[in-house]
């Protein structure tokens, strides 16, 4: 049964959450999500290369050799990653500068090409797009969720803004050094996939 | 007595399968085992006929940890108690200090002492209690599980880890994290791959480390600094002979040093070994294992000096004796549950954990301590070691018998 494009798109983002549910993309999330602007601009990124990717390798996948279409997967998602990558340094260089590597990174993030192989070369280039507009935002749902907590909680602030005022400025907060730490996104991960697989209990594994 | 009994007996039809109170179930079972012991018994066979049970294991722990206890309160009042009258500053204020106004703040006076780390002890150990009872009783309440005498050890053995200073809601976080994350999500007792009182202490110390290693936290006096032995040596200047600093290896054996309130006295965890040797509670193989890692690594470094780094140069013997090597490798090491089971995987669990607590100590400037981490590893590659044992034995079984 097809899916309609409002279902591919709210699906992608809770029932079958390339995050919570698939588990990829894991690494970036650990990484990028001390901030809220990383996190923002990291999710961003990721939503605009799988999108493109899906639809570019959508438009030419009776064209692809099968036995070469990994290699020419890459090559597309590569040019995007690096586009993206050209515009983050030409415009915000000093979030650029934060996330560093994990932008380059995003050619390896496995959400990208677990779209391009599992969904963008056996479906239609439209739906492949809302597919990956989908899957971006799935990602970056995650990740502002677990940016909230670690950045309210780890830092004081949201956005970079003072929200609650630390001890160290002369107010009540004391941070929470645990969170400022990357490790700690793995637990708050492990939160938000208990909490998505209570409400929905058709994601949890059958024992 | 008996008309207790039989109210009990009688509660209970309400809490039976099928009767208004049924999710309750487990709650009234903790009260009733708690109060008389359980009148069930086993119906179909095979018997097992043995008086020792989790019940009975938890309470030998416990008995174990009371010198551990005792030295906890005497020592913190100690300490506090001879920096107050170095000071001269006299009693405290707050409502410690109205309680220590009658007994007066004497470094000579056991009662004082006693009184004063009470004042601190209590508190945590309360707090301790009184959250993680509310976890496990969320967890075994949804899921129908017997309360378990695990906890009553769990928690005491993490209050006794912590530093005297702690403010109290830290207390509150670490355990509700160490409980929730280190034991119910994997299923409660018994399934935790890892020691729940080292897990909530990690994360204390990882959270909030000015309040888990910082200066003025081993002791019991506000504001002031003390240093643990380790501390004293990191800070100290290369080449500095160790009877030089403030306390000598008969001090750091009894205990009469700063540090975190359970671990300081070697002496009262030896009494606890000696209880968990003889009950056979505690695998000896680790504890065999563990001083041998921990003698065999800190000797590496001791003979291969390096007059950069004071930490080097402690000599083998003070290594045993300081931070909380001896606490750790006692009562959280042989954990029956997160360490190694097979004999084979005892003993390399064990190296492991004495090997890396040394190496931590001194190679590692960012921790003073590495007993806890280097615990918590081994808990890790515990379930990795047994595993190998069994496949070497089966192995070798199909060799042998074909």
């Amino acid at each position: 049964m097809a899916e309609t494009k409002t279902e591919l798109l709210s699906r992608s983002i809770f029932k079958r959450n390339p995050i919570a549910l698939l588990v990829l993309g894991i690494c970036s999330a650990l990484a990028v999500t001390g901030q809220m602007n990383t996190a923002l601009v990291m999710s961003i990124c990721v939503t605009f290369v799988v999108s493109f990717s899906s639809l570019t390798i959508s438009i030419v996948r009776y064209q692809i050799p099968n036995s070469v279409r990994i290699g020419i997967q890459i090559t597309v998602i590569a040019t995007l990653v690096i586009i993206v990558d050209q515009l983050l340094k030409a415009f915000l260089f000093d979030l650029s500068k934060q996330l560093s590597i994990y932008v380059g990174l995003i050619i390896t993030n496995c959400i990208v090409m677990g779209r391009a192989e599992g969904f963008a070369m056996s479906n239609p280039p439209v739906p492949s797009f809302i597919d990956g507009i989908g899957n971006g935002m799935g990602y970056g749902f995650i990740l502002m969720s677990v940016a909230f907590i670690r950045e309210l909680l780890g830092s004081g602030s949201l956005f970079g803004y003072e929200v609650l005022q630390l001890t160290t400025n002369g107010g009540w907060y004391l941070r929470n050094s645990f969170l400022v730490l990357p490790a700690s996104a793995f637990f708050l991960i492990a939160l938000l996939i208990w909490l998505l697989r209570t409400i929905d209990p058709s994601q949890q594994e059958e024992n | 007595m008996k008309f207790l009994s039989r109210f009990i007996e009688n509660a209970g039809k309400f809490f039976e399968k099928g009767q208004p109170l049924e999710k309750l179930y487990p709650l009234y079972e903790a009260f009733d085992s708690f109060l008389f012991g359980s009148n069930q018994t086993t119906k179909q066979a095979p018997h097992i006929r043995d008086s020792i049970d989790l019940k009975r294991i938890m309470t030998t722990v416990l008995i174990a940890l009371i010198p551990c206890t005792f030295m906890a309160l005497w020592n913190t009042g100690y300490q506090a108690n001879q920096l107050i009258a170095e000071l001269g500053t006299g009693v405290p204020g707050g409502w410690r200090g109205s309680i220590m106004t009658a007994v007066g703040c004497d470094p000579h006076s056991v009662l004082s002492n006693l009184t004063y780390g009470a004042l601190y002890f209590l508190p945590i150990y309360v707090v301790t209690m009184v959250v993680g009872s509310f976890w496990e009783g969320v967890f075994n309440l949804v899921r129908g599980h017997e309360f378990s005498e695990a906890f009553l050890v769990t928690g005491l053995l993490f209050s006794l880890s912590l530093p005297p200073d702690i403010p109290l809601w830290q207390v509150a976080v670490g355990i509700s994290f160490g409980l929730v994350f280190a034991k119910e999500v994997f299923g409660g007792v018994g399934r935790n791959f890892m020691n729940p009182a080292l897990a909530s202490r990690a994360f204390l110390y990882f959270a909030y480390p000015a309040q888990m290693t910082g200066d003025t936290v081993w002791n019991a006096v506000d504001g002031v600094s003390s240093a643990t032995p380790l501390g004293q040596i990191a800070a100290a200047a290369p080449g500095q002979p160790l009877d030089t600093l403030s306390f000598s290896w008969v001090q750091s054996f009894l205990g009469t040093i700063p540090g975190s309130m359970g671990e300081t006295s070697t002496l009262a965890c030896l009494f606890g070994a000696a209880v968990l040797l003889v009950t056979r509670i505690a695998p000896w193989r680790v504890i065999a294992a563990g001083l041998l890692g921990a003698i065999l690594c800190s000797c590496f470094f001791y003979f291969s000096t390096n007059d950069a780094n004071p930490l080097w140069a402690i000599p083998p013997h003070h290594h045993l004796v300081y931070g909380g090597f001896a606490f750790g490798l006692v009562f959280m090491a042989t954990d029956p549950v997160s360490a190694a089971h097979t004999a084979m995987g005892q003993w390399i669990y064990g190296i492991l954990v004495g090997v890396l607590a040394i190496m931590i100590r001194v190679a590692n400037p960012a921790y003073p301590e590495g007993i806890m981490l280097a615990i918590l590893l081994g808990n890790i590659f515990a379930p990795l070691f047994d595993f190998f044992v069994i496949q070497a034995n089966i192995k070798r079984r199909i060799l042998r018998n074909g």
